[in-house]
C-alpha cells in the first residue's frame, strides 16, 4: 500500500493573536493509505473538524504540513492548487442544507461543473453519481427540496462523489438519521469505496457504526492523535478510550465485564458478530 | 391511575394542493398517558411519531378522531392556552427554539408570556435553571453554549412553567454523546425528581429502555405498547418496523437462534447480560 | 471574517455607566448629540470633550478600543474635513485655480471632524455599555405611548431581540456554506462583478432556505411557549430609575445647559 494522504507537524490555532486563541491541531502526524477506510472519532473539540478541513485546503496550517501524493498541497507562494479540492471531497455534516439548486441534476453538477468538465462528461457523471447512492435516474429533473432529509443527503454526498474525488472525507454523515437511515448511508459508502477503489474517511461520533467499516481508526483527543490503529488493536485500549470521553460499544463493555469476573474471553471485539465468535471459541475451550 | 393524555382513533394528514390526495401520517391512534408516567415512543423517520407529538400539544389538530390534554378536547380553541400550559414542548433543534439573548431572558420568555409576577419568574427561573445544571452559565449568551448545554436551557424553559406534561421531539438527535448524557439525565430527573410527565420521542433504542414504557410507531399506527423489557425482547417484530435492539440483546438472540442455547433474551442492561453470559459459559 | 463586525458591540461590565437604566441611557445620548450641534466654540467643545472623557473612564471600556471604533467611518470623517476645507468661503490664505483654503475653512473643518468623531463615540458608548436587549427594552418602553397612536412597538422590539439572538447563528452558518460550497470548487474570489454576484446564489439559496425553516421552526417553539403578543404579558427585569439614574440625569443637565449657554456667547 502507498501513501495517498500525509500531514507532517499540523499544527493549526485558532485566533492567534486574540484573547480567544486556542490549539486546535498540535503536531499531528498521520499517514492515510490508498484505497483504505479510514474511521475518525473523536469528542466535540477534539480537532477532528478542523483536521479534516485541512486535509482539501480549506484551513491553512499554522505549521506543518499536509502532502498529498507526497507533494504538498500548498505551492511556495503560499496557495492551494484548486485541484485538490477535487482530489479530496469534502462533504461536511448536515449536507443537504447546502443545496441550491433547481433540480437535482443540476445540484449534483455543480462540482464537476467548477471542474470545467465538457458538458457530455458532466451529464455521464451525474447519471453514475445517483446510482451510486441509490437515487432513481427519474428523480434528476425533479427540485431537491422536494425530496425526504434522508434522501436530500445522497443528492449532496451525490454532488461530492461526481468530482470522483481519490479520496472522500465524510464528517458525520449519518448525523441525526434513524437506524434504517443510518444503516443505509452507511451501506452505501462501502460500496462506493469497493467499486471506485477511493480512499474514504468517515468522522462520527458512533464507535458502534464505525468500527464495523473502518480497515483503521483515527482517535483525536485534545488536538492531538491518541490512537490511529486496527480496531482490535484500538479496542483493545478500552480505559484511555473512555479517559477521552468516547463511548465503546455495548458489546465491548459486556465482553470486559465478563473478562473482570473472570472468564477467558476476547474483549477487544467491536461487533455482535464477532462477540458471537468470541463466546463461542469461549465455550467450546472452556472460559475458566 | 388518571390519562393526562388521551387518543382516540387519532388521524392526521397534512394538507395537501387540491386535487391531489391527502397522505395519512397517523392512522388511528388509540393511546392513553398516564400521570406521572416516563413513555418513550420509538419509530423509525416518517412513522408519525413526530406528528403524534404535535397533536397533544395542540401544534397539530387532528384530521379524524379526538385528542384528549387533561380532559380537554385540542380541536377546541379556547382550549389551546390551557392545553399548551399543561403540555409542553422540547423540539429536536436547540438553536430553533431559543428566542433570547440571554439564557436566563429564554427560560423567562413562557412566564413573561403568562404573565406571571417579576418576582416570581425571578426565583422560578433561577430553580429552573438549578435544575438542569446551568445556572453559572445564566448571563451567557445562547449561541456561546455547546448543543447539549442549549437543549438544558430548552428544557429549563419548560421546567419553569412547571407543566404537568413535557413532551420531548427528538431532543438529542442532533447531539454528540456528550450532550446527549447530559439531555437524557436531565430528562430522568424531570420524571424520577419533579415528577412530570414525560413523552420522550426518540429512535435511540438506549434511550428508550430507560422510560417506564414504549409505544413502538410503524406507519401511523401503534405497533407495540408496552414494558421495555417485553418490547425489546421482540427482536423480528422490532428489525421489521426498522428498528434495531440493544446489543446485549441481540447478541442473546442470536446466539438462541444460530446455536440454539435456551437463553434468556431480557438483557437491557450490560450487567444483565454480562450475568447471563457467564451462566452460559460457566 | 465576518466576525470583525464590531457595529453595536457591546462590552459587558459592572461601572456606574453599564449600570444605568436603558431609558436614562437612550435620553441622555439624544441629548448630548443635541448640545453637540448647540456648541459653537472652543469653550463649548472642551466643556464635551472633558465631559465624555471623564464617561470612557468611569466606564472601564479601554480609550484605544473607543478609537479603533472610529476606523469604519473614516472615510467619512476625512471626506468631511476635504470638502469644508476647500468649499469654505472667507479670508483665502491658499490658492489654486478654483481650490482654496480659508481661515474659516480649517476652522470649520476642524470642529466639523471633531463634532463627528465626538457623536460616533457617544453613541458608541452607548452600545458599548448597553446590552442589546437592554436597548431593545429601554427603547419599547420609551416608545411605548405610541402604542395608543397603534404603532406596534412590543412587535418591532421583539423582532430588532430575535434578529440579535439570531445573527451569530445565521454568520456560522454562512461560514460553513461557504466552507461547503468552496469544497465542491466553487471560487468566489475571481471573475467580473456579474460573475462574482452569480457565484454569491450558491451560498444565498441555502442561507435563505435555512433562514425561513429556523423562522418556522422558532415560531412554533414561541406558540408553545405560549407566546400571544403583548397580551398579559410581565417582564422579569423591571426597570426603575435608581439615585444614580438621577445623579446621571443632573449631572448631564447641567453640562448641557452650560454648553447650550456657553453656545450663546459664542465660545
Amino acid at each position: 500500500m502507498s501513501t495517498i494522504l500525509e500531514t507532517r507537524g499540523l499544527t493549526y490555532v485558532y485566533g492567534a493573536g486574540t484573547p480567544f486563541e486556542r490549539v486546535a491541531l498540535d503536531h499531528v502526524d498521520l499517514r492515510i493509505e490508498k484505497g483504505e477506510i479510514l474511521g475518525v472519532i473523536g469528542h466535540t473539540g477534539s480537532g477532528k473538524s478542523t483536521l479534516i478541513q485541512h486535509f482539501n485546503g480549506l484551513l491553512k496550517p499554522s505549521a506543518g504540513e499536509v502532502l498529498l501524493d507526497g507533494r504538498s498541497i500548498w505551492d511556495e507562494k503560499g496557495k492551494c492548487a484548486r485541484e485538490t479540492r477535487f482530489r479530496v471531497g469534502l462533504v461536511f455534516q448536515y449536507p443537504e442544507y447546502q443545496l441550491f439548486e433547481e433540480t437535482i441534476a443540476r445540484d449534483i453538477a455543480f462540482g464537476p461543473s467548477n471542474m470545467g468538465l465538457p458538458q457530455e462528461e458532466i451529464d455521464a457523471r451525474v447519471r453514475e453519481s445517483m446510482r451510486a447512492v441509490g437515487l432513481d435516474e427519474k428523480l434528476a429533473g425533479q427540485s431537491p427540496f422536494a425530496l425526504s432529509g434522508g434522501q436530500k443527503r445522497r443528492v449532496a454526498i451525490a454532488g461530492v462523489i461526481a468530482m470522483r474525488p481519490d479520496v472522500l472525507v465524510l464528517d458525520e454523515p449519518t448525523a441525526g438519521l434513524d437506524p434504517a437511515g443510518r444503516d443505509e448511508i452507511l451501506e452505501l459508502v462501502k460500496q462506493y469505496h469497493d467499486t471506485s477503489g477511493a480512499t474514504v474517511l468517515i468522522v462520527s461520533h458512533s464507535m458502534e457504526d464505525i468500527a464495523r467499516l473502518a480497515d483503521r481508526l483515527l482517535v483525536m483527543d485534545h488536538s492531538r492523535v491518541l490512537f490511529c490503529d486496527t480496531p482490535r488493536e484500538v479496542f483493545a485500549h478500552a480505559e484511555e478510550i473512555i479517559a477521552a470521553g468516547l463511548d465503546i460499544p455495548m458489546i465491548t463493555k459486556v465482553m470486559r465485564e465478563l473478562a473482570r469476573r473472570g472468564l477467558a474471553v476476547d474483549t477487544s471485539v467491536f461487533t455482535v458478530p464477532q462477540a458471537l465468535d468470541a463466546i463461542r471459541a469461549a465455550k467450546k475451550g472452556g472460559a475458566r | 391511575m388518571s390519562a393526562i393524555i388521551k387518543t382516540e382513533n387519532l388521524q392526521y394528514a397534512y394538507p395537501v394542493e387540491e386535487g391531489q390526495l391527502a397522505v395519512p401520517v397517523l392512522k388511528g391512534v388509540t393511546l392513553s398517558v398516564g400521570r406521572g408516567e416516563f413513555v418513550a415512543v420509538l419509530g423509525h423517520n416518517g412513522s408519525g411519531k413526530s406528528t403524534l407529538a404535535g397533536c397533544f400539544n395542540a401544534i397539530r389538530l387532528p384530521t379524524g378522531g379526538v385528542c384528549y390534554v387533561d380532559m380537554m378536547d385540542t380541536r377546541d380553541e379556547k382550549n389551546t392556552y390551557e392545553v399548551r400550559k399543561t403540555v409542553s414542548m422540547v423540539f429536536q433543534n436547540p438553536d430553533n427554539q431559543l428566542v433570547a439573548t440571554v439564557v436566563e431572558e429564554d427560560v423567562a420568555f413562557a412566564l413573561e408570556n403568562m404573565g406571571v409576577p417579576p418576582e416570581e419568574i425571578r426565583v422560578r427561573v433561577s430553580d429552573a435553571l438549578r435544575a438542569v445544571d446551568m445556572y453559572e452559565y445564566r448571563a451567557q449568551a445562547p449561541h456561546r453554549l455547546s448543543g447539549g448545554q442549549k437543549q438544558r436551557v430548552a428544557i429549563a424553559g419548560v421546567i419553569a412553567m412547571m407543566p404537568r406534561c413535557v413532551v420531548l421531539d427528538e431532543p438529542t438527535a442532533m447531539l454528540d454523546p456528550q450532550g446527549r448524557r447530559e439531555v437524557m439525565h436531565v430528562v430522568r430527573a424531570l420524571n424520577r425528581t419533579y415528577g412530570i410527565t414525560v413523552v420522550l420521542i426518540t429512535h435511540h433504542m438506549d434511550e428508550a429502555v430507560q422510560a417506564d414504557r414504549v409505544v413502538v410507531m410503524h406507519q401511523g399506527e401503534v405497533l407495540m405498547d408496552g414494558a421495555p423489557r417485553a418490547i425489546f425482547t421482540q427482536v423480528d417484530k422490532l428489525r421489521a418496523a426498522s428498528l434495531t435492539v440493544p446489543q446485549t440483546i441481540e447478541v442473546l438472540y442470536e446466539l438462541g437462534r444460530a446455536d440454539g442455547a435456551a437463553l434468556p433474551v431480557d438483557a437491557l442492561t450490560v450487567k444483565e447480560c454480562a450475568d447471563i453470559l457467564e451462566k452460559y459459559l460457566a | 471574517m465576518l466576525k470583525d463586525i464590531t457595529i453595536g458591540q457591546f462590552f459587558p461590565g459592572n461601572s456606574a455607566v453599564h449600570r444605568l437604566d436603558p431609558r436614562v441611557k437612550i435620553v441622555l445620548t439624544i441629548a448630548f448629540i443635541i448640545a453637540l450641534f448647540l456648541a459653537a466654540g472652543p469653550v463649548s467643545y472642551a466643556v464635551i470633550l472633558v465631559f465624555l472623557a471623564a464617561i470612557i473612564g468611569i466606564s472601564g471600556i479601554s480609550p484605544r478600543l473607543v478609537v479603533r471604533g472610529l476606523r469604519p467611518i473614516l472615510f467619512i470623517i476625512l471626506f468631511t474635513a476635504v470638502l469644508n476645507l476647500f468649499y469654505t468661503p472667507g479670508d483665502y490664505i491658499w490658492q489654486w485655480g478654483w481650490l482654496h483654503i480659508s481661515k474659516q475653512g480649517i476652522a470649520v473643518a476642524f470642529f466639523m471632524v471633531l463634532r463627528l468623531m465626538l457623536l460616533i463615540i457617544a453613541t458608541s458608548m452607548l452600545t458599548y455599555t448597553t446590552s442589546p436587549i437592554q436597548l431593545t427594552d429601554g427603547l419599547e418602553r420609551l416608545l411605548g405611548p405610541l402604542k395608543r397612536l397603534r404603532v406596534p412597538v412590543h412587535e418591532l422590539s421583539m423582532m430588532m431581540s430575535i434578529a440579535l439572538r439570531f445573527i451569530p447563528t445565521l454568520i456560522e452558518e454562512t461560514e460553513k456554506i461557504i466552507a461547503a460550497q468552496k469544497a465542491r470548487g466553487a471560487d468566489f474570489d475571481s471573475g467580473n462583478i456579474l460573475q462574482r454576484a452569480k457565484a454569491l446564489v450558491p451560498i444565498l439559496v441555502p442561507l435563505f432556505i435555512s433562514a425561513f425553516r429556523r423562522a418556522d421552526e422558532l415560531a412554533t417553539a414561541m406558540e408553545c411557549r405560549l407566546y400571544r403578543g403583548d397580551v398579559g404579558r410581565t417582564r422579569m427585569k423591571q426597570l426603575k430609575i435608581e439615585r444614580l439614574d438621577v445623579c446621571a440625569s443632573v449631572l448631564c443637565t447641567v453640562v448641557i445647559a452650560a454648553v447650550i449657554v456657553l453656545g450663546r456667547f459664542g465660545l
